[in-house]
């Protein structure tokens, strides 16, 4: 039987048509043998882009090591809601030490699996943006240098959601938390210079580097496999949304990230020892206000004061991603 | 065999001996020469299968060994001072997951002022985060201490701190008697951990435990270091028959049959008391010394009855709880409750400063007479920091505190 090559664009959504696709090129997801890695039952929040993000990400690293993994956690919505003891929703092993060491536990299992001969047992790190970008930064950081056999994979949601939506560094300027209220002359977080993590992870050197979103299902465990595919230091940062945080509806967790990546917010590519190597170009571009205003925590740029300048800025933001990573044109 | 080695090269040697298989390595002074030589052991391929790893701090350094040690691995590290203090949160992480890692701590003052010498207040801010601390009186002990202290951690799934003087030890070239590879490895058996990360047999470690059962899990930590009482003198026996020698033990006990006044210490610091305890006795002063190997757990029963005939008790603290006073003395208290004699607090030796002969004989005399003040502070220079506080009172802006009581202790 042949098939007729397929576009995603094609399906419509993305995620659906994989009935149209040859069988080895269908999702992880798609098959009824996923692992489930990240069982259902646990406590997350409806809608949370975090969850599914995880079980995306673990059930392809599953598919790709024949099973053969171990996985660290930082502290954080991830550790919490999967795992309220005796109830535990990982199928694979897993351990959660502090919130700011899930890279250096890592490479300590890591080193055990070197050190008794077992080549074939991979280990991915997991941690929030916060457990991250901010106080994970420096095992984050080293790891990366010694290039340990590690996956890192930072499930983004753009702040301490856990402990109530508290700014992080990757949380957005103007983008409203528990920290940075929406009062006063400048309302919502700060513009600072940000902290761009997989580009520093780039500038490491380390063997791979990517970006995704729960948007692209396709995208994201081509990434997963791919990294598995490699040894030494790799990362992974994972746009996904959080609908208490965001303030958005739960049902809209794909939508938001869907729109992050086409507002160019938000710059899906790769990178393999320290360069790019490809991107995923915005095939709709849109502009930044159709991300912003869904989200309650950039409501205050609308309403009841018109911010149009801090939303220029957004989209000033957005378009030097766009130039920067050469995001705009056709997808191949 | 009996060899003069460097006592950091001598601790390195015998973990070496105990086969670790991962090391994590970050310098602090004066604990760096341990690591030093055991990387250079794994680089030469004297010590395999074992990977060694530079981290870039101490909390990795920790959080690394944890990681290890979850997936089966012996593991190994070594700290002093700020370093012990930058991994705490971790050290709370290890000994709460019940992960047997040995840890040495070169033991070194705590800054600020800064200071790289020797004194016990590292471990001691750590006496309670579930660690076993075992105290190094010489080099021998110290490198006998390390052995035991992987059998202790794996048999009890806890880690082991060995706390060793800073550079009176680590760095004193002194003569030691070497164990062979094949004494070492009929005395520790082969690592079998309680809990392992193995995608056979998938389990979560490290998941989050409510009001139902925490304080359970904490009781638990309780008992294994209660069971560490039981195992630690029973061992030292057995370490006898294995090595030759005594190692371990809970307290070590030196002319105190019929002596009046007794002084607890901790570490290198014994050697001297017990030179000071024999002039004494010449001069027909009944007194003793009794030195505490294991500080975590505390052995209650055994200095109370090391200390059962003391009318004066004296507990020489290389640290200060400020406010307070004295951190073993504390722990001394609860041994003699019930009881009469006095206990009197002398803090000696802060940041490295000399504990002489001469000083210890004149304070230990002065508390055989009874007329030792309660919390002694020895060879204090009162006139330099009556100074600096009179100008306190004088001026309002009166600069930094080190560098004035500098200007001052030279006067």
């Amino acid at each position: 039987m042949t098939f007729q090559p397929i576009k995603f664009y094609q399906t419509g959504t993305f995620t659906v048509g994989n009935r149209l696709l040859p069988p080895d090129t269908r999702t992880v997801q798609a098959n009824v043998r996923r692992t489930n890695s990240l069982n259902s039952g646990h406590r997350a929040c409806q809608g949370c882009g975090e969850a599914l993000g995880a079980r995306y990400a673990i059930d392809t690293a599953m598919d790709a090591t024949g099973r053969q993994l171990i996985a660290t956690n930082a502290t954080g919505c991830l550790e919490v809601f999967s795992t309220p003891y005796p109830e535990t929703s990982w199928q694979i092993p897993w351990i959660h030490s502090l919130f700011g060491n899930a890279a250096a536990v890592a490479t300590g299992v890591a080193a055990a699996m070197r050190v008794k001969g077992r080549d074939a047992v991979r280990v991915i790190a997991q941690g929030g943006d916060g457990g991250t970008t901010d106080i994970g930064f420096g095992c984050l950081s080293g790891m990366f240098e010694r290039n340990d056999d590690v996956l890192y994979i930072c499930y983004d949601n753009n702040a301490y959601m856990n402990t109530g939506v508290q700014r992080s560094s990757a949380t957005p300027p103007g983008a409203r938390t528990a920290t940075t209220a929406a009062v006063g002359k400048d309302p919502g977080n700060v513009f600072g210079q940000g902290k761009d993590v997989p580009a520093i992870a780039i500038a490491h050197g380390i063997p791979y580097v990517a970006t995704a979103t729960i948007a692209d299902l396709h995208d994201l465990e081509a990434k997963v496999r791919r990294a598995m595919q490699v040894r030494g230091a790799r990362y992974l940062h994972i746009l996904v949304p959080c609908p208490l945080g965001w303030g958005h509806g739960p049902e809209l967790s794909v939508t938001m990230a869907r729109l992050a990546y086409q507002s160019g917010l938000f710059p899906v590519y790769e990178a393999e020892q320290g360069e790019v190597t490809s991107v995923a170009k915005i095939r709709h571009r849109v502009a930044v206000e159709a991300y912003l205003r869904p989200q309650k925590r950039f409501a205050h740029l609308f309403d009841p004061a018109p911010r149009p300048d801090v939303i220029a800025a957004i989209q000033a933001q957005a378009d030097r991603n766009i130039r920067r990573y050469g995001l705009a044109g056709s997808e191949s | 065999m009996l060899k003069q080695v460097e006592g950091s090269r001598a601790v390195a040697e015998a973990v070496a001996l105990c086969r670790p298989e991962v090391i994590c390595a970050y310098p602090i002074s004066p604990q760096t020469h341990i690591v030093e030589a055991l990387g250079e052991r794994v680089k030469a391929g004297t010590l395999a299968p074992c990977e060694f790893i530079n981290v870039e701090s101490e909390f990795a350094a920790m959080s690394v060994a944890i990681g290890a040690s979850a997936a089966g691995a012996r593991a190994y590290t070594a700290t002093a001072s700020q370093g012990l203090l930058f991994m705490a949160e971790a050290l709370f992480n290890a000994s709460g997951l019940g992960l047997p890692i040995v840890m040495t701590v070169a033991n070194r003052a705590i800054g600020a002022p800064i200071n790289i010498w020797n004194d016990h207040t590292d471990s001691m801010s750590q006496r309670d985060c579930g660690w076993i601390q075992l105290f190094a009186e010489d080099n021998q002990e110290a490198l006998d201490l390390h052995i035991l202290a992987f059998r202790l951690a794996e048999e009890l799934s806890l880690p082991v701190m060995v706390c060793m003087d800073g550079f009176i030890l680590t760095h004193a070239v002194e003569r030691v008697d070497m164990p062979s590879q094949a004494q070492v490895d009929a005395y520790l058996p082969r690592f079998e951990p309680r809990q392992v990360l193995d995608p056979a047999d998938p389990v979560s470690i490290g998941a989050m435990v409510g009001p139902e059962a925490f304080m359970e899990v904490r009781y638990l930590a309780h008992v294994k270091q209660m069971q560490a009482l039981e195992l630690i003198p029973a061992w030292a026996t057995e370490f006898h028959r294995t090595f030759g020698r005594e190692a371990g033990g809970l307290v070590r006990t030196y002319r105190t049959a019929d002596a009046e006044t007794i002084v607890v210490a901790l570490g290198s610091v014994l050697g001297t008391l017990k030179d000071t305890c024999d002039e004494l006795r010449e001069m027909g002063l009944r007194i003793g010394v009794v030195g505490v190997s294991c500080f975590r757990p505390w052995p209650a029963a055994a200095v109370a009855h090391a200390l059962q005939r003391a009318h004066h008790v004296v507990v020489l603290e290389k640290s200060l709880a400020v406010g307070l006073g004295g951190i073993v003395s504390q722990n001394v208290r609860t041994s003699l409750s019930g009881r009469s004699a006095s206990v009197n607090t002398v803090v000696a030796g802060l940041g490295g400063r000399p504990i002489t002969r001469a000083s210890l004989a004149r304070m230990i005399v002065d508390a055989d007479e009874g007329r030792l003040d309660p919390l002694t502070f020895l060879d204090l220079d009162r006139a330099a920091v009556g100074r600096v506080l009179a100008r306190e009172r004088e001026v309002r802006r009166s600069g930094p505190i080190a560098e004035r009581m500098l200007l001052e202790v030279k006067r």
